[in-house]
């Protein structure tokens, strides 16, 4: 049996970091003591972590018609979750109208279906903006979208001011992962400003960006990889928004991180350190920031969606549960666990509820959150982190060598890094040297059946119809003169904001919207790198 | 007969995630065969069109994103109307078990739901090709 016990050899973090049989006070002499909630931030960015304040409970959720996802809103509220996070379903993300041939098929299938305002103030009834804090995953056209936030709460009466909330609006990790990209990489770059741009001006607590790792981890890269091109992308939008005027400590306060919490449950805790750390050094040495709010990294985690198994998927609450636990031992801000269902579709209502109680007993009834980076000081952990952190700082120098994360992305570098690493990991799960319970040892020939949602087949046509009506509805002379507007404005340098603000409550779509802008800007595809 | 298998890899639909397609082109091409992958959002049009001029016996579409109801029965429908009816179908992605079982009442000669281990693929596509020829 001895044999079939044995793990892999030689051993090494899931990415791949070799590691020691055991860890020493040698392995740590040269390190520093730091506190939470000291620079360079690495045990934490709060002294007291979340005995002053829990993590926020934030589920991602969205699909099929806004007024069913709104459903779904008040009851994960009236659940005990304390933040929103939107899902937009693959047209919107994509520019198109519900309405659009391109869009067949998939209206309301990966999130919510939003063409134009209506479906906009249809999503947030009843929910008040003022105070519930608002995430929303759209990137291409997060400016678009973020428009018809800004109007709805306007519509509330919420002042701009007392908004809070997340837009993730981070473009490089489409052309590097998940690929969601319209425009060409550097008018995406002037959409993402001028939205930082508006946000720093106009709504002091809304986070601009959401700086992501997670969907590069997705699509299949390692731990440091996730962390590099990460920070790395986060550079970008730095000199970006430096470029355009704007004071390093005036925005860089708002700009939020999101991470995966994937399996290796050290390598995840040591990754989350090591990016304070980085993020810590690269803000004061690079930008000259004095700002303590610039200099620490607050982030977002999701657990791993690529790590949920089709076979056997109750064992899913495990896995998640202690990815989750990584988050938290991490010092993560706010958190979303995925529920056991999600290898087969979006999240049903009762396992969306056992993934929120997951959260909640992490957070309620095991002492974790008394005492802040409880794996501070462990000779493993230190070393991890720091080792880490080289391994990322490399792939940083490489990236800046390249002349930035745009010639890198040019050039495919971390879409090949990532491609390779990912069929790296593959290789070995077939060969079976990387294990996966249920799916390469310990199978079941009887699975379980699974109560899956269902998005209802006749989403897409009430989504038709109602924009149908609309577009029959409204002014189409005021739409005309909004859209023609922002053509100008496009072809200019402003900020796009206002001419966004005025043509989503004129009720032009988004499809309209993006039209406009691709005339002016033109489209982006790939090269495929395999 | 020596030559290889070829195979068109195809992500269809708005969907960006292409993870598995990659992983699926390389797994072809380290087996031996001869892959091309169209990249992504190709229409049912683009994918049957590069089939036919590619010259390829088999089509694996990916696909995550729920479309597979819209999508596959319109290459089924391209196929026929082609008269390429030999050129055999896979599909691999999030497809639950009732809409399999439809999809392989259309003709697709096999759905590889999460989980399918790569040895698995490589050896219906061999075994399947090898028949029909």
């Amino acid at each position: 049996m001895a044999e079939n016990n044995a793990l892999h050899t030689p051993a090494t973090t899931l990415g791949g970091i070799p590691l020691k049989p055991f860890y020493s006070p040698d392995d740590v002499a040269e390190m520093p003591f730091t506190a939470p909630g000291e620079f360079p931030y690495t045990r934490g960015i709060h002294p007291a972590m979340y005995r002053k304040r829990l993590w926020t409970m934030r589920q991602f959720s969205g699909f099929s018609t806004p007024e069913e996802t709104n459903e779904r809103y008040r009851y994960l509220l009236e659940q005990g979750q304390t933040g929103l996070s939107v899902a937009f379903d693959l047209p919107t993300l994509m520019g198109y109208d519900a309405d659009a041939p391109e869009a067949e098929g998939e209206v309301g299938k990966c999130g919510v279906s939003i063409s134009s305002l209506e479906d906009m103030e249809a999503l947030f009834r009843c929910i008040p903006l003022g105070d519930v804090s608002v995430s929303m995953t759209i990137n291409s056209p997060a400016a678009v979208i973020w428009a018809m936030y800004l109007a709805v709460a306007e519509r509330q009466g919420v002042a701009p001011s007392s908004l809070s909330g997340t837009l993730q609006n981070d473009i490089l990790k489409e052309y590097i992962a998940q690929k969601e990209f319209i425009f060409p990489p550097r008018p995406s770059m002037r959409l993402v400003t001028d939205v930082i741009e508006y946000a720093t001006r106009h709504t002091p607590k809304y986070n601009p960006i959401s700086i992501s790792g997670y969907h590069i981890r997705e699509a299949g890269s390692t731990a440091v990889q996730e962390l590099a091109f990460t920070l790395r992308d986060g550079v970008e939008y730095v000199d970006w928004a430096v470029e355009r005027g704007l004071l390093i400590d005036e925005f860089a306060p708002r700009l939020s991180f999101f991470f995966n919490a994937h399996n290796d449950f050290f390598e995840e805790i040591a990754k989350y350190r090591a990016a304070r750390t980085i993020w810590a050094r690269i803000m004061r040495d690079r930008y000259g920031a004095r700002d303590e709010r610039s200099l620490k990294l607050r982030f977002h985690a999701q657990t791993a969606g690529c790590s949920l198994t089709w076979q056997q998927p109750v064992n899913n609450v495990v896995r998640t549960a202690v990815q989750a636990l990584a988050a938290v031992m991490g010092g993560t801000q706010s958190l979303h666990t995925n529920s056991l269902d999600e290898a087969y579709a979006l999240p049903g209502e009762h396992a969306v509820t056992i993934a929120l109680r997951t959260q909640q007993i992490l957070a309620y009834e095991t002492g974790i959150t008394e005492t802040p980076d409880p794996f501070g000081g462990s000779y493993f952990v230190e070393k991890l982190t720091a080792d880490i952190a080289e391994a990322a700082r490399t792939y940083i120098d490489r990236i800046d060598g390249m002349g930035g994360m745009l010639p890198a992305i040019e050039r495919g570098f971390p879409q090949a890094e990532i491609a390779e690493a990912s069929y790296r990991y593959q290789a070995e799960v077939n060969g079976g040297e990387r294990i996966i319970v249920g799916v390469n040892r310990f199978q079941e020939t009887e699975e379980e059946k699974l109560d899956i949602l269902e998005v209802d087949e006749s989403a897409e046509a009430r989504q038709v119809a109602k924009l149908g009506a609309l577009r029959n509805r409204r002014d189409p002379e005021q739409v005309r003169r909004t859209l023609e507007r922002l053509k100008k404005g496009a072809e200019g340098r402003g900020n796009l904001m206002p001419f966004l603000l005025d043509s989503v409550k004129s009720y032009a779509t988004v499809g309209e919207i993006v039209a406009v802008l691709k005339r002016v800007f033109g489209t982006y595809s790939e090269t495929s790198v395999l | 007969m020596n030559f290889p298998i070829r195979v068109l890899v195809a992500k269809p639909g708005l969907d960006g995630h292409d993870r598995g397609a990659k992983i699926i082109a390389r797994a072809l091409r380290d087996a031996g065969m001869e892959v091309i992958y169209t990249g992504l959002r190709q229409s049912p049009e683009m994918i049957v069109n590069a089939a036919l001029q590619e010259d390829v016996q088999v089509i694996g579409l990916s696909i995550l994103s729920g479309a597979h109801n819209a999508i596959v029965p319109r290459v089924m429908e391209l196929l026929r109307e082609k008269d390429m009816t030999d050129v055999m179908v896979v599909v691999g992605g999030i497809i639950p078990d009732e809409d399999a079982a439809e999809l392989k009442t259309l003709g697709v000669a096999e759905v590889f739901q999460p989980g399918a281990s790569l040895d698995k693929i490589v050896e219906f596509i061999r075994a399947s090709v090898k028949q029909a020829a």
